[in-house]
């Protein structure tokens, strides 16, 4: 299968960007800065972030879509407001998480961000659980632009008007060049942003604008800095279809009027896991000194036994140290408990931590 | 008189009597990105031609670094293991890696010099 280009891919290209093949496209993983300066730059300033390899999937429907939907995502759709996003995942009947997305209720239905490399198993699960009853477009004409960090609200809106009174976790209807663009207040670096649906004709000349206004581009290694931070998981590495929402401490997501009712897709395992516990447990992870755990490093107790494995590793340039996250014996998931990393064959001291690494606060209202 | 020469696996090595000073190109550096991390050979221990002789680190992966010739480690760079990113600022100079009492100076000779190690370079730029 053939490589596939973003419609920034030229933009990319003059700012000298380093590509990376991800989920069959070809990504820029870096500029010319360096994935440092691209972190920095989005915590001080405003970072552009193309993810239009994410998957836009526009289901059309009523009330009897929200019911359907209600079967497959562990949320009170029907009290969801119009234009307002919710973080979910799509599960399997044993409650392992096939994907994690955001869902917003749109007018005439709903519009879900998926994963790039998940999106086409998505559209196919959706499509045999909503039995081809709704009109369902996983829309590639259209290109997804994040711009995230503090400068971006006020140099968005100098571009599209109106963006800053958005409030978090809600979007609406915009327009750029006479173009009807989506528009919402989310992102996932742990800054304030927001991410933008537009033609893909005119996202090029959007994020030229943005450029123009004072953003930078950042690429796919800045990204995974900035959420890695943040504390937010990467679908393929912190969650897959062997852990749960409540193995992965995701809880938070799911509605408690759901749970009362439970009748979703995987609803039996996440209320017996809610009662009884769970066996292992995603928690954040920081090592002692300098040394780096990567995904994959086996994680010990102080009698040497294995408890776990780190699945997001890196160096964070915030915290200046370096961060990781993995999945823990429960009983070794409590904060400060001393763990050991073994990383080149040798122990490494660690501690368990709370999440996130590094906290700004969200912005809650408008401005 | 020291000559400065280079090693497929981009370390730079420079010779001066029988002590050998070793740190990675700055085309390396350029393939790795932002260094944040460097381990290195403790000083008195014994590293053989080719062997794994320390790692760096950039946000995105772990690269071992290699030493060109064999040789008892007697001093090590401090300030790179403090500070990583001076590699990036200044690889093929002040953030040497460590260096090596020489046992065998034939070692030296399969490297490469300047010229031919730029145009190895060039072709391994991917």
């Amino acid at each position: 299968m053939e490589t596939k280009k973003t419609s920034l891919y030229k933009l990319h290209q003059n700012c000298n960007a380093k590509f990376v093949e991800f989920a069959g496209y070809q990504m820029p993983i870096q500029y010319a800065e360096g994935i440092v300066e691209e972190h920095k730059f989005t915590r001080n300033h405003s970072g552009i972030f193309d993810v239009s390899h994410m998957g836009q999937l526009f289901i059309y429907g009523g009330d009897e879509l929200i019911k359907d939907l209600e079967k497959i995502f562990p949320l009170d759709l029907k009290n969801l407001k119009l234009n307002h996003s919710k973080y979910s995942f799509l599960m399997n009947k044993d409650a392992g998480i096939q994907d994690d997305l955001i869902i917003t209720k749109i007018n005439e239905g709903f519009l879900i961000i998926l994963n790039a490399a998940c999106k086409y198993n998505d559209l196919r699960i959706l499509k045999e659980l909503l039995s081809e009853k709704y009109e369902m477009v996983l829309d590639e004409n259209r290109s997804l632009i994040a711009i995230q960090g503090p400068k971006s609200s006020q140099i968005l809106n100098e571009v599209v008007i109106g963006v800053k009174d958005l409030n978090f976790m809600s979007g609406n209807w915009f327009s750029f060049e006479k173009q009807k663009i989506y528009i919402t207040r989310s992102g996932y670096t742990g800054e304030d942003g927001f991410e933008i649906s537009i033609s893909n004709d005119f996202a090029d000349k959007l994020t030229r604008e943005l450029i123009n206004k004072g953003s930078k581009l950042v690429g796919l290694g800045a990204r995974d800095t900035l959420r890695l931070e943040a504390g937010l998981c990467l679908y393929g590495h912190d969650l897959d279809k062997d852990k749960t929402p409540v193995e992965a401490n995701l809880k938070w997501a799911i509605s408690k009027e759901r749970i009362s009712k439970g009748d979703f897709i995987g609803s039996d395992i996440i209320i017996k896991q809610l009662n009884n516990g769970v066996a292992k447990i995603r928690v954040g992870i920081k090592p002692e000194g300098r040394i780096i755990a990567r995904e994959k490093t086996k994680i010990f107790n102080l009698s040497d036994v294995h408890i776990g494995e780190i699945t997001s590793g890196t160096f964070g340039p915030s915290v200046n140290g370096p961060v990781a996250m993995g999945y823990v014996v429960n009983q070794f998931s409590k904060k400060d408990t001393k763990v050991f990393l073994e990383v080149r064959g040798k122990k490494h001291a660690a501690s368990i931590c709370s999440l996130p690494f590094y906290k700004k606060s969200y912005v809650k209202g408008a401005n | 008189m020291s000559e400065v020469k280079y090693s497929k696996e981009h370390e730079w090595i420079k010779l001066e009597g029988d002590v050998a000073t070793i740190g990675i190109t700055k085309h390396a550096t350029e393939m790795l990105g932002d260094i944040v991390f460097t381990e290195l050979p403790e000083k008195g221990s014994n590293v053989e031609k080719d062997g794994t002789a320390g790692v760096v680190e950039s946000t995105k992966a772990a690269s071992d670094v290699y030493t060109p010739v064999s040789g008892e480690v007697v001093d090590t760079n401090q300030e790179i293991v403090d500070d990583p990113s001076k590699i990036n600022q200044d690889p093929e100079n002040s953030a040497w890696f460590f260096k090596l009492k020489i046992k065998d100076k034939s070692e030296m000779d399969s490297l490469m010099n300047k010229d031919d190690y730029d145009k190895f370079a060039k072709e391994t730029t991917t």
